[in-house]
């Protein structure tokens, strides 16, 4: 018997979300085979089987949500894949239980990475040392979506410290209920709306999974803001001009964002501290420059990474950027599609939004927001005053690792790049 | 209502059943002129007379072949085996031809009879008069097993048996002879067979009994109530057919359940239910399911310091159902 394990799909993954199993009890599987679609933060991932055999048990029901190292399943070696081993009949050692599932491959991403520090799924040390919950417990904690974080808030009542039903029903009680310090409080929960009046969204695991980050990122990481406006009168005229003819060679929109990515990338390379990650140990660069484009899709945010994206031209990220965008929203994006950003860009402009407060994205240390592109009339060089397309571009940034010098330093660059622009610049 | 003890209903059931059809007769020993050695059918020999109330030959075979030989040609008897520890001389006649006589003729004959079956211990009736039968019968497809706990359910449940097509072990407790007294129901008061009984409402655990062990557990159930613990009651009534609904029901409501039996623990009622939650209500359940049984000793002893260690009484379901509520 192997056991499959929810793998680590990710550095920052502490838990995943059984999607779908592909696989039913009993059915044969091939080593390699796509065993069951797992939901981790914002992307679906097949978990490929860790060996060829049967599946014996499904141990965590779909849309169920577990912490990295949970057991998933079992699957059951095969006879025959023993057989066909030219030593048949040799008794099966003891401790020769196959690996959890493999891990899908993370290559330069996980690389990339590599001196990250490893983040400790919280709560999963302390849930291992906890005793056995009973089935009607857990029933409880998935009917309730209790968290690892909340289960261990938990006081356990029963034989050994053993959280009980009763233990798990007066947290929920407590839960429900707002904070009662006071009784002017505990008044207002007695006259709110009563049934009818409210109805409850079920949260998806794409909404938990946003829930969770930004909760993070907004509790772990001092945000500082700035914003530049840029004047991108010279990037609109040289798009209108040549966005027919590119859609016709390339197949794609040349819009903006992957012009701004182009001067982002600029940007970062003049300003590599933004490039980087918090770790207590040290602020650690990164030399790949990968660019998370943020896009919405039906229920939600998904931010694919552009993968290197200092290496490509501006015709390079608008077809990477477009083909990412595409399998957003078809729920078709692979697990490096989403891992490994350094850096995100964020278009809430399509939306006219014109000054943006965007949460990072951990361990990202900034995130930037392009915001409408606007005609105003402006002040020129020489007090004229002309009609120029601007807009704002919104800087979040993690103040533990830079501080405003650098990123006004950063969104300068990103500025001038922009406002340089020129059809001497390369789109190839 | 009238309050009754637990024999009177019985009795009051027979005479009841006797007079409204007069197939129905009873047979056993002493069950005539002396009325029965618990006085069971005191009266009836002089009501219904020696034709309806026969006193039978010490031979529990004979006593039951007699039943079946009735019960094929039309007549509902009623067998009465003085001392539940005595039957052994009859299970041939009980398992190989009652239970199986229907099953056996595809249906084209069924035994309505019933055998009565006084049983249990704590009446310091030592080795041949304190014994529990009903895992043994139980375990028999063809025949039905009810142990009342109160004395309404005692009448109900005799009139359903008599009245039922199958042969029905009945078994009534000795020690609630005129230990147990309740509110009897005026009129009929059938109790269908194969129906458990909730007697008291409860949400932390559940307490599963019948017979004797019933009335112990309400007791339980009260002294609970007085430390902040709200057990359920659950009086399986009828062994077999056994109320799997009203067992996982309660399974699911508190998730804690404890099974209360005098009879031997191996294979016994208590295994059963626990089996029926395991497979029904494993998702409910917050602790394991408990049992507190009688020991695997081959009978109940005389000496009434080893008959106290062998009997459930209410101090040792009171302990074990604080530990099932501290799990």
């Amino acid at each position: 018997m192997a056991s499959v394990k929810m793998p680590q799909l990710g550095e920052s993954i502490t838990e995943g979300t059984i999607s779908k199993w592909l696989k039913q009890p009993g059915d044969q599987v091939k080593k390699y085979e796509a065993l069951v679609e797992v939901i981790t933060d914002k992307v679906n991932a097949e978990v490929p089987a860790p060996l060829a055999g049967v599946l014996k048990e499904i141990k965590v029901k779909e849309g169920t949500t577990v912490t990295v190292g949970t057991e998933i399943a079992v699957i059951e070696e095969t006879a025959v894949a023993s057989s066909q081993a030219p030593t048949p009949t040799l008794p099966r050692e003891r401790g020769r239980e196959h690996e959890p599932a493999a891990i899908p491959e993370e290559g330069q991403i996980g690389q990339a990475f590599s001196s990250a520090p490893a983040e400790q799924p919280q709560g999963s040390q302390s849930a291992e040392g906890r005793t056995r919950l009973s089935p009607a417990v857990r029933a409880l904690i998935e009917e309730h979506r209790i968290t690892d974080a909340e289960l261990g808030r938990i006081e356990g009542s029963g034989v050994g410290g053993r959280i009980s039903k009763k233990d798990v029903e007066d947290f929920i009680g407590r839960r429900a209920q707002p904070v009662a310090a006071n009784g002017e409080q505990r008044q207002a929960a007695v006259t709110a709306p009563g049934p009818g009046t409210e109805t409850r969204v079920p949260l998806t695991p794409m909404r938990r999974a946003i829930a969770s980050n930004m909760q993070k990122s907004k509790q772990t990481i001092p945000h500082a803001w700035t914003v530049a406006e840029v004047d991108m009168t010279n990037v609109v005229r040289f798009r209108h001009q040549v966005k027919d003819s590119f859609k016709q060679r390339e197949s794609v929109d040349l819009t903006f964002v992957p012009i701004i990515v182009k001067a982002v990338v600029e940007g970062l390379k003049a300003v590599p501290v933004l490039n980087a990650s918090w770790s207590d140990d040290g602020v650690v660069l990164h030399k790949d420059i990968n660019i998370g484009v943020a896009v919405a899709v039906d229920d939600g945010l998904i931010v694919p990474v552009v993968h290197q994206a200092d290496r490509m031209s501006i015709a390079g990220l608008a077809k990477s950027i477009d083909d990412l965008a595409r399998r957003a929203r078809a729920t078709k994006l692979t697990i490096p599609d989403v891992q490994g950003a350094t850096f995100t860009v964020n278009n809430p402009g399509t939306f006219g939004t014109i000054l943006s407060y965007s949460i990072i994205a951990p361990p990202q240390a900034g995130i930037l927001a392009m915001d409408s592109i606007v005609k105003r009339p402006v002040v020129l060089d020489g007090d004229a005053i002309a009609i120029r397309s601007m807009m704002n571009l919104c800087l979040s940034f993690d103040h533990r690792v830079l501080d405003g010098v650098s990123a006004a330093r950063f969104l300068q660059g990103v500025r001038r790049w922009l406002e340089g622009f020129s059809d001497q610049i390369p789109l190839y | 209502m009238a309050v009754k003890t637990y024999i009177e209903a019985i009795r009051e059931g027979m005479d009841e059943e006797m007079a409204r059809d007069k197939s129905v007769f009873l047979i056993g020993e002493d069950v005539g002129q002396r009325g029965g050695v618990f006085l069971a059918s005191d009266g009836l020999y002089k009501k219904y007379g020696e034709d309806r109330v026969i006193d039978s030959p010490l031979a529990e075979s004979c006593i039951v072949g007699v039943a079946i030989g009735a019960a094929v040609n039309g007549m509902r008897p009623i067998a009465e085996i003085q001392f539940a520890d005595f039957i052994a001389p009859a299970m041939n006649q009980i398992i190989e031809e009652a239970a199986r006589f229907c099953y056996r003729t595809a249906g084209d004959f069924n035994l309505p009879m019933v055998i009565r079956a006084p049983w249990g211990g704590g009446v310091h009736g030592a080795l041949y008069h304190s014994q529990s039968i009903e895992a043994t019968f139980a375990h028999i497809p063809g025949l039905k097993v009810v142990a009342p706990g109160t004395p309404a359910d005692a009448k109900g449940l005799l009139k359903a048996a008599v009245r039922d097509p199958d042969p029905v072990l009945y078994l009534e407790h000795k020690r609630a002879y005129r230990l147990v007294k309740g509110e009897v129901p005026a009129g009929d008061g059938v109790v269908p067979i194969g129906k458990a009984d909730v007697k008291r409402e409860g949400k932390d655990l559940s307490l599963i009994a019948y017979g004797l062990m019933l009335t112990y557990c309400l007791e339980v159930a009260e002294k609970l109530a007085a430390e902040g613990v709200s057990a359920e009651v659950l009086d399986l009534r009828t062994i077999k057919p056994i109320d799997q609904a009203a067992i996982i029901a309660t399974a699911k409501k508190t998730g804690k359940v404890l099974v209360v039996h005098e009879d031997n623990r191996f294979a016994g009622i208590a295994a059963e239910v626990s089996a029926i939650i395991m497979e029904n209500a494993f998702d409910a359940l917050d602790a394991p399911v408990m049992r507190l049984t009688g020991p695997d000793v081959p009978a109940m002893p005389f000496n009434h310091v080893l008959e106290e260690a062998f009997m459930p009484n209410p101090e040792k379901i009171l302990a074990k159902a604080k530990e099932l509520a501290a799990y």
